[in-house]
């Protein structure tokens, strides 16, 4: 199974440069480069250090982005506009705040044209498999930021997107509630295996989640620098996983892989600041 | 304990809350004792400002004889026309040069003319074009309520969450979609925001415009008390206009309150 076959989405030498600040100025490269592939049923995490531009990459796999250079494959055909085959979970809170949970969840239903009544229906069905049944009248300021999580991961899985892009969309959750949802997350993922590009900076959860990680190096001019498939027996509990000799062998060595970026990172943000 | 402690911090603002409120009903008191003395002591000519006994009076008439109901009636349609048709307009308005950069990159200087001109001036106009009746001051009111929701909305639309659009988009929304469930509502808040301002506006023009030429309306009344040098009515007036503007900002309250269920703002003030 090579992945320029089988690969659902794959990103064929993306490169991202941003205007520089005046006319004429150098712009800043953020991403060169950058070749990665997602197989059908493939969850794939992307971990690098903080801006290196992993959100930017993420942007362009769901045609939000237009690169610079390179191109976006779906199914093996070049992207021109919207990913519509993808789900995008964002970084940042997405919910409409004038809808309340339900109108939310039924979003994507009611704009591909949906009766009402059975998007109705269908969002209070995906409300329940989220463990927020009887929370569809509230609106997202009345709700907590875990619980504002599943409702947008529910908005996203309603559709039955074939590819689903998730842009660390746990960093903002306490250690208990986390690991929650990434075990939710599991199950929900393995009952209908969507591929995933799943974008965090936490090693220990890429491992805990993946089939495969792929390291970005620091900016600027990021690519990938090493790719470590996951090998840990399926179903998983995220944080039984974390003590199995396996999982800390494997964070042993992507850990080392990692830390010079990281550090690389941090000298150049310390440089510039 | 809790509903103790709960029940404490009530009387706590009641017992702050009260002579708070009596300090105010005294401080009116005081003022409307101070005005009585300085007339009847002739300190200040009761021609100029008033007698407010009779000022009262006059407005207990105007009441009790039934007579100024027809005119707050016309004021009231003329405030509500031109806060509503001035609404619609800058909501349509904003949310199209806002979402088309190129039609505000060109209408831009004009629209910043016409806002800083004062449109009080526009008044006798509108008398010459719509004449006497109603339709003149509902023009007036519009232009001075049209800017206010027009800003707004078109900073509404500029300030909509780029990662809610974004997540919409990815969801599917058609264009037309994106109008309708996310730069509507955002602009709405910014609609909502300023309806206290826009409300006020409409009424200063309905007044205003009766004021400067008119055949009904509270207005008028003032207009025709200063006619004939009656002073006490055009103070009666006066009080009648504050009480009517006090009445409309509460009711424009009450519909926020209704209306912004979602806006977090809006719910913690209910509590
Ligand atoms: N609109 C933009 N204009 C100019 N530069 C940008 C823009 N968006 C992002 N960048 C730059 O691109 C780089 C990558 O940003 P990106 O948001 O992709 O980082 P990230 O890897 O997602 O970081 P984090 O882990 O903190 O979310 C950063 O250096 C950032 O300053
Ligand atoms: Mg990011």
């Amino acid at each position: 199974m090579t992945p320029a076959t089988a690969a659902v989405l794959a990103l064929d030498g993306i490169g991202v440069e941003w205007p520089g600040s005046a006319p004429g100025a150098p712009g800043y490269v953020a991403v060169e480069d950058v070749s990665l592939s997602v197989g059908r049923g493939e969850f794939l995490s992307v971990v690098g250090p903080t801006g290196c531009g992993k959100s930017t990459l993420l942007n362009v796999a769901a045609g939000l982005l237009a690169p610079s250079s390179g191109a976006v494959l779906v199914a093996g055909e070049r992207l021109s506009g919207l990913n519509r085959r993808a789900g995008y979970l964002f970084q940042a809170d997405a919910l409409m705040p004038w809808r309340n949970a339900r109108e939310n969840v039924e979003a994507g239903l009611i704009f591909a044209g949906v009766e009402p009544e059975q998007a109705h229906r269908r969002a209070d069905e995906w409300l329940r498999r989220v463990g927020l049944s009887g929370f569809g009248d509230r609106y997202p300021h009345q709700l907590s930021g875990g619980m504002r999580k599943r409702v947008a991961l529910a908005q996203v899985l309603i559709l039955e997107p074939e590819i689903l892009l998730m842009d660390e969309p746990f960093a903002a959750l306490d250690v208990q509630t986390r690991q929650l949802m990434e075990n939710e997350l599991l199950e929900l993922w393995s009952a209908e295996r969507r591929s995933v590009v799943f974008i965090t900076h936490d090693l220990e959860e890429a491992i805990s989640l993946s089939d495969r990680i792929v390291l970005l190096s620091a900016a600027p001019r990021t690519r990938p620098i090493g790719e470590f498939p996951i090998d840990l027996p399926r179903p998983r509990d995220v944080a039984e996983i974390r003590l199995t000799p396996r999982f800390l062998e494997l964070h042993g060595r992507i850990w080392a892989a990692l830390r010079a970026e990281v550090l690389k990172a941090y000298a150049v943000s310390q440089r510039l600041g | 304990m809790r509903s103790a402690s709960a029940s404490d911090k009530t009387a706590v603002r009641r017992g702050r809350r009260t002579p708070l409120f009596v300090w105010r009903v005294l401080l009116l008191v005081g003022a409307f004792a101070a005005w009585y003395a300085l007339t009847s002591l002739g300190v200040l000519p009761a021609f100029f400002f008033g007698r407010p006994l009779v000022v009262l009076g006059r407005v207990w008439d105007w009441f009790s004889s039934g007579k100024i109901y027809p005119h707050l009636a016309v004021t009231l349609v003329e405030t509500v026309l031109a806060f509503a048709i001035g609404t619609l307009l800058g909501v349509a308005a904003g949310l199209w040069l806002g979402l088309s950069p190129t039609a505000s990159a060109l209408l831009d200087p004009y629209i910043k003319a016409a806002n800083a001109m004062p449109r009080v001036i526009l008044a006798p106009i509108f008398a010459v074009w719509f004449g006497l009746g109603i339709a003149s001051k509902v023009a007036l009111g519009i232009t001075l309520v049209f800017f206010i929701v027009f800003f707004n909305v078109f900073q509404g639309v500029r300030e909509v969450s780029p990662v809610v659009l974004a997540s919409v988009r990815m969801l599917g929304a058609t264009r037309r979609q994106l109008l309708r469930h996310v730069y509507l509502p955002s602009a709405t808040s910014w609609v909502f925001s300023s309806l206290h301002i826009s409300v006020g506006m409409a009424f200063v023009g309905a007044v205003v415009g009766e004021y400067l030429g008119s055949a009904a309306g509270v207005g008028y009344l003032i207009l025709q008390a200063e006619g004939t040098f009656d002073i006490d009515s055009v103070f009666a007036g006066i009080l009648v206009l504050t009480a009517f503007a006090l009445l409309l900002d509460f009711a424009v309250t009450r519909a926020e309150r209704h209306l912004l269920t979602w806006h977090p703002r809006a719910a913690a003030d209910e509590r």
